[in-house]
């Protein structure tokens, strides 16, 4: 007799299928176009790009991996890994739905939000990008217009001022030590600047995982 | 066949792979919602939350089709669709393409047209220099989240924190981030503490909101606080740019 699968185990072997067909499809996608056009590409170019781009990017995204799984949940995690964008829309959608349905990031309901608010999330970006491919002539004068700049330009503050005045005001005590310290750093550190804020993301976790942990220890929360 | 950056067979490459993506995000969400119906979640406040989600995804998914845009002036539209669809960024895929055109003997930026080899490059260098979490999720996520299950059924009260504190340390590097320009201010230049009074704005709407659900009862609010105090924040900046920058 055929076993019956948890909602958690179907999740993971979707999210494998998924993952990694789409995983072969972006690979697919030059190799392809160099096909049609019978252009093979330049290998040295393609050695050298690799590896004046890779290795960083590919440590910053094992360390993004092991940090964002716990907060995305599984599915949230298949979803975000494939659409991108986590730390500026998919985890900050996520955090913002499991807070309005007073679910906890750990539970079976927190994972189902989790997923829900990613995947919406996923198909409305997907969905406006097509509009604005589509869209593109008459658009860009409007969205590239020096007047709306500004405010595309803040969009990381905007969106992490909502958002931290509810997680920092509820967990005061173990915010305090890292954002105090984390705005120290990027004060008057010069190296750490928009670019590399996704590289500080982890640094912040573990840095606030391991002053919990103290605090915890010591009852002091 | 000859190559332009723009040619219709890119775009229906581009098109598929967007299509399959769409399917992806469709499938997770049609048995998420299966599962919070079998679990009695009530169906009114899935309903505002997907609302909500959705609300809050519009002004940063405009911003992402302003770095399509971006993008297109030297690698078309097609491309940068794609890759903003995907795993992509502006920051990593200019980074990426800069580094890949360079290496092929051209310039990023320089508006002299990509040939068919450098732009089969330019898509290599992209999607293999960002592969990592796609293939690495499957490989961890279940044992991750086993782990966290375990964690919990060991001490509840520390399984809490330990996502509470995950959540804190993420935030806390974004709002350091805010205040990295603030120095600025020492040469005289204020427009350093322009993200730090977009932040304020939101923040206050964000407290505002709870007061308003406080002293009203109005829950509703508390469901479009989040993208409000958004919307909020980003309007904010074109006075303050204008004041201070």
């Amino acid at each position: 007799m055929k076993k019956q699968l948890s909602y958690m185990d179907s999740v993971h072997r979707d999210g494998r299928i998924w993952s990694l067909s789409l995983m072969v499809m972006m690979l697919l996608y030059p190799v392809a176009i160099a096909l049609v056009f019978q252009a093979a590409p330049d290998g040295r170019g393609l050695l050298m790009g690799l590896l004046a781009t890779a290795p960083m990017y590919w440590a910053v995204g094992i360390v993004e991996t092991f940090t964002y799984i716990p907060m995305l949940g599984a599915g949230g995690s298949y979803l975000s890994f494939v659409t991108g964008n986590i730390s500026n829309l998919k985890l900050p959608c996520a955090i913002g739905a499991m807070e309005q349905m007073g679910v906890k990031a750990n539970s079976e309901e927190g994972e189902i939000v989790s997923t829900i608010a990613i995947a919406v999330s996923s198909i409305v970006t997907t969905v406006i990008i097509i509009l604005g491919v589509i869209l593109i002539v008459p658009l860009t004068p409007v969205l590239n217009a020096p007047v709306l700049a500004p405010a595309f330009a803040q969009i990381l503050p905007a969106l992490f001022g909502g958002l931290g005045v509810v997680f920092v005001s509820r967990n005061w005590k173990i915010a305090i030590a890292p954002v105090a310290l984390m705005m120290i750093l990027f004060i008057f550190v010069p190296a750490l600047n928009e670019g590399t804020v996704g590289i500080m993301v982890p640094v912040g976790v573990i840095l606030t995982l391991i002053e919990a942990r103290v605090m915890y220890k010591k009852n002091l929360l | 066949m000859e190559f332009h950056v723009n040619h219709p067979i890119i775009f229906l490459f581009s098109g598929i792979l967007v299509a399959a993506v769409l399917v992806q995000s469709v499938w997770f969400l049609v048995r998420a919602l299966r599962r919070a119906k079998e679990l009695g979640m009530a169906g009114d406040r899935i309903k505002k939350l997907i609302i909500s989600a959705a609300t809050f995804t519009v002004a940063p998914a405009v911003a992402i089709v302003i770095s399509v845009m971006t993008l297109s002036k030297d690698l078309g539209v097609a491309l940068p669709w794609l890759r903003l669809s995907v795993v992509g960024s502006l920051s990593y895929e200019t980074i990426a393409a800069t580094n890949a055109v360079r290496e092929t003997g051209g310039s990023f930026g320089s508006g002299i047209p990509l040939t068919a080899s450098q732009f089969v490059t330019v898509a290599l260098v992209m999607t293999l220099s960002i592969m990592v979490g796609i293939w690495l999720v499957p490989s961890v996520a279940k044992k991750m989240q086993k782990g966290m299950i375990n964690m919990e059924k060991r001490d509840k009260k520390w399984s809490e924190l330990f996502t509470a504190a995950m959540f804190i340390g993420m935030i806390s590097a974004f709002v350091g981030f805010v205040f990295c320009n603030v120095s600025t201010v020492a040469t005289g230049d204020f427009s350093g503490i322009i993200p730090v009074l977009v932040m304020a704005v939101s923040a206050v709407v964000m407290v505002l909101s709870g007061v308003l659900v406080k002293a009203t009862g109005w829950r509703w609010v508390s469901e479009y606080a989040l993208p409000v105090s958004l919307i909020a924040g980003m309007a904010s900046a074109i006075p303050f740019t204008m004041w201070l920058g």
